[in-house]
C-alpha cells in the first residue's frame, strides 16, 4: 500500500507540476458551471435551493473527463517503456495499478472539492438539504471511482492514449446510460440484470439522498473488477 | 548473491527467443553477455529481472526464485532503451527510485549524492530528464539502477551513448562494483568485454555458443597453437624446412621472406616454443621475435555466430 502511494504521489506531482491538473480543474468547473447554468436557469426562480441540476450535469462532465485523466496513465508507460523501469523495481503490478487509481481518485476529488463554492452559493440562496448534497457528492465520487477503474483498464489495453480514451468512453457509456436503456426495453430477468448493472440507476438512488449498501457494493464491485482486469492485463506484459 | 539460471526457454510465437539457457554467475564476477542482434540477450535479462516470465526454466538469485518478485529489491536493472520519466528532474527522479527501492529515508540524500558523484551528474542534476543529452540520460539510467546499492546488477548495453571519458569511468565503476556484487552486462563493444568482464557468454539464436574467460575462448577457438617468429641470420627456405621437420609442428608458413617472418602452427595439444628455440641455438640463427598469435575476439565472435 505504501508503494502504491509512492506511485500515486509521482502522478499527482506530475499533474500539479505541469499545468495539467489546473487545466483539468478549470475545464471541469467551466463545463459543469456552464451546463448547470443553462440547464438550471430557473435555479433562482425555483423556491427550493438544491444542487440536483449540478449533480445531473457533473455526472456527464465526469463521464468525459475521467477517460481524459486515465488514458495516459498506463498506455503512456507502455509506449515509453517506463513500465519496465517501474515494474522491475520493488513494486508489484498491484501497487502499480492501485497507485494510478488512487492518484486519479484524488485528482477527481480535488476537482469536485473545487465545486464547493457553488454549494455555498446555493446555500446562501435558501435552505439546502445538506444530507442530500453530501450523498450527491458521495455518489459522484463513487461513480468517478468506477469510471476510473474502467479508464485504467482501457489504458492498459493499448499503448495509444487516444485509443485508450475512446475505449474508456465506449465501455463507460454502457454504465452511463445504455444499460438503463436496455433495462427499459427488455423484460423479466434480463431487465432486472441490466437494471442492476446500470450505474445511472445506482447513482440516482444515491443522489436522491439515501446511501444504500446495495449501491455501495455495486460501485465497489465495478472498481474491483476494473482494477483486477487492469492488473491482469498489466501482468500479461504485452 | 549468485545468479543461477536453469533451462530458461522463452518463445515469441513460433520463434524461440531464448532456448534452454543455463548458466551461473558468482558474486565478484562480471559476466559479459554477447551475441548478435536478436540473439536473446535482452529477453534473458528481462526474465532475470522478473519483468517477463519464461515459458519454462527458472532464475534463482541467492538461491531463491525470482518468480514471486521478492528478489527485485536486490536487483539493479538498466533496461535496454533506458526508459525514464522525461518530465521529472534528475534529483526528484533519483529520490523517487530510492523510495520505491526501499532505501531507508535517512540514507536517501547520501545515496543521491553518491550517485550524482559517481555518474558525473553534478552539472545537470537540476535539469529535467527530457532536457538531457543522450549520454546524460544514460548516466541517469545507471544511477537509478545503482541507487539502492543492489547485490545484483543487470545492465543492458550500459555504455551506449557515453563519451570516451565517461566510458572509462563507468567501466572502472562497474569493475569496482563487480568485486563484491554480481554483474551481468550486455554489449556489442568487444574491447569493452575484454576491459571489463571476467567472463564472456556468447549466445546466438537463443542458445549459448561459448562460455569462459577471454583466454579460454581464444584457446578453444584456436585449437592449435600459432606462433609468429622472426629470424635473423637465417636462410628463409632452409629455416622453413628445418622447422617443418620438428615433431610438434603441423604446418609452417613463410609470411615474409626478406624479414624472415614465419608462422608456425603446432599439432593439436602440442607447443613448439622450446623446440624452435633449441633449433635456432643449434643452427646459430638469431631468434628476434616469438609471439603467440592471438585470435581476436571479433573473429571468435564471428565464427561462433555466423552460419
Ligand atoms: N515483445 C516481443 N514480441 C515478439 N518478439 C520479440 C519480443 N521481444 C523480443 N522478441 C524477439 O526475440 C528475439 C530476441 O530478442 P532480444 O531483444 O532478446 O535480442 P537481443 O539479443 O537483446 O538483441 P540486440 O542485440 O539487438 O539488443 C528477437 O528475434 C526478437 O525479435
Ligand atoms: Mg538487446
Amino acid at each position: 500500500m505504501n508503494k502504491a502511494w509512492i506511485i500515486a504521489r509521482r502522478e499527482l506531482d506530475a499533474w500539479f507540476d505541469s499545468l495539467v491538473a489546473y487545466i483539468i480543474i478549470v475545464a471541469f468547473l467551466a463545463f459543469s458551471g456552464i451546463f448547470t447554468w443553462i440547464a438550471g436557469a430557473d435555479i433562482f426562480l425555483r423556491q427550493q435551493a438544491d444542487l440536483s441540476v449540478f449533480f445531473g450535469v457533473a455526472r456527464w462532465t465526469l463521464f468525459f473527463f475521467i477517460p481524459a485523466i486515465t488514458m495516459r496513465l498506463i498506455a503512456e508507460e507502455k509506449r515509453a517503456g517506463t513500465i519496465e523501469l517501474v515494474l522491475t523495481k520493488n513494486v508489484t503490478d498491484r501497487d502499480f495499478v492501485l497507485g494510478k487509481f488512487v492518484a486519479s481518485v484524488l485528482m477527481v476529488a480535488i476537482a469536485l472539492a473545487c465545486t464547493l463554492p457553488y454549494y455555498a452559493t446555493v446555500a446562501m440562496l435558501g435552505p439546502v438539504d445538506h444530507g442530500a448534497t453530501l450523498s450527491g457528492y458521495v455518489g459522484l465520487l463513487l461513480l468517478s471511482a468506477a469510471y476510473i477503474a474502467i479508464g485504467l483498464f482501457a489504458s492498459s489495453l493499448s499503448n495509444n492514449q487516444i485509443v485508450a480514451f475512446l475505449l474508456a468512453l465506449f465501455i463507460s457509456i454502457f454504465f452511463q446510460f445504455l444499460f438503463d436503456v436496455f433495462a427499459d426495453n427488455t423484460g423479466g430477468w434480463l431487465s432486472r440484470l441490466f437494471d442492476m448493472l446500470s450505474a445511472m440507476r445506482h447513482y440516482d438512488s444515491i443522489a436522491r439522498g439515501v446511501i444504500d449498501s446495495k449501491d455501495l457494493i455495486y460501485f465497489l464491485s465495478v472498481c474491483f473488477v476494473g482494477l483486477a482486469l487492469t492488473e491482469w492485463q498489466v501482468g500479461k506484459r504485452e | 548473491m549468485d545468479i543461477e539460471i536453469r533451462h530458461l526457454t522463452k518463445s515469441y510465437g513460433p520463434q524461440k527467443a531464448v532456448d534452454d539457457i543455463s548458466f551461473a554467475v558468482r558474486p565478484g564476477e562480471i559476466l559479459g553477455f554477447l551475441g548478435p542482434n536478436g540473439a536473446g540477450k535482452t529477453t534473458t535479462m528481462k526474465i532475470i529481472t522478473n519483468y517477463i516470465q519464461p515459458d519454462s526454466g527458472e532464475v534463482l538469485i541467492g538461491g531463491r526464485s525470482v518468480h514471486d518478485g521478492s528478489m527485485k529489491r536486490y536487483i539493479g536493472y538498466l533496461p535496454e532503451h533506458n526508459p525514464l520519466y522525461p518530465e521529472m528532474n534528475v534529483i526528484d527522479f533519483l529520490r523517487w527510485c530510492a523510495e520505491v527501492q526501499d532505501v531507508p529515508r535517512e540514507h536517501i540524500p547520501d545515496r543521491i549524492r553518491e550517485m550524482v558523484r559517481v555518474c558525473g551528474l553534478d552539472r545537470e542534476k537540476h535539469k529535467k530528464i527530457g532536457e538531457l543529452s543522450k549520454g546524460y540520460r544514460q548516466r541517469v539510467g545507471l544511477a537509478q539502477a545503482m541507487i539502492h546499492d543492489p547485490e545484483v546488477l543487470i545492465l543492458d548495453e550500459p555504455t551506449t551513448g557515453l563519451d570516451p571519458n565517461q566510458i572509462v569511468e563507468i567501466r572502472e565503476l562497474i569493475r569496482k562494483l563487480g568485486r563484491e556484487k554480481t554483474v551481468i552486462l550486455s554489449t556489442h563493444i568487444l574491447p569493452e568485454v575484454e576491459a571489463t568482464c571476467d567472463r564472456i557468454l556468447i549466445i546466438n539464436r537463443g542458445r549459448i555458443v561459448a562460455d569462459g574467460t577471454p583466454e579460454t575462448l581464444r584457446r578453444q577457438a584456436q585449437g592449435q597453437q600459432v606462433l609468429r617468429i622472426r629470424l635473423e641470420e637465417a636462410d628463409p627456405d632452409e629455416a622453413v624446412k628445418a622447422i617443418m621437420a620438428l615433431p610438434s609442428v603441423a604446418s609452417v608458413d613463410l609470411v615474409q621472406a626478406e624479414a624472415c617472418r614465419i608462422e608456425v602452427q603446432s599439432k593439436p595439444e602440442a607447443t613448439s616454443n622450446r623446440a624452435i628455440f633449441e633449433l635456432c641455438k643449434e643452427r646459430g640463427w638469431v631468434l628476434v621475435e616469438m609471439v603467440p598469435f592471438e585470435t581476436r575476439l571479433e573473429d571468435i565472435f564471428r565464427n561462433l555466430t555466423m552460419n
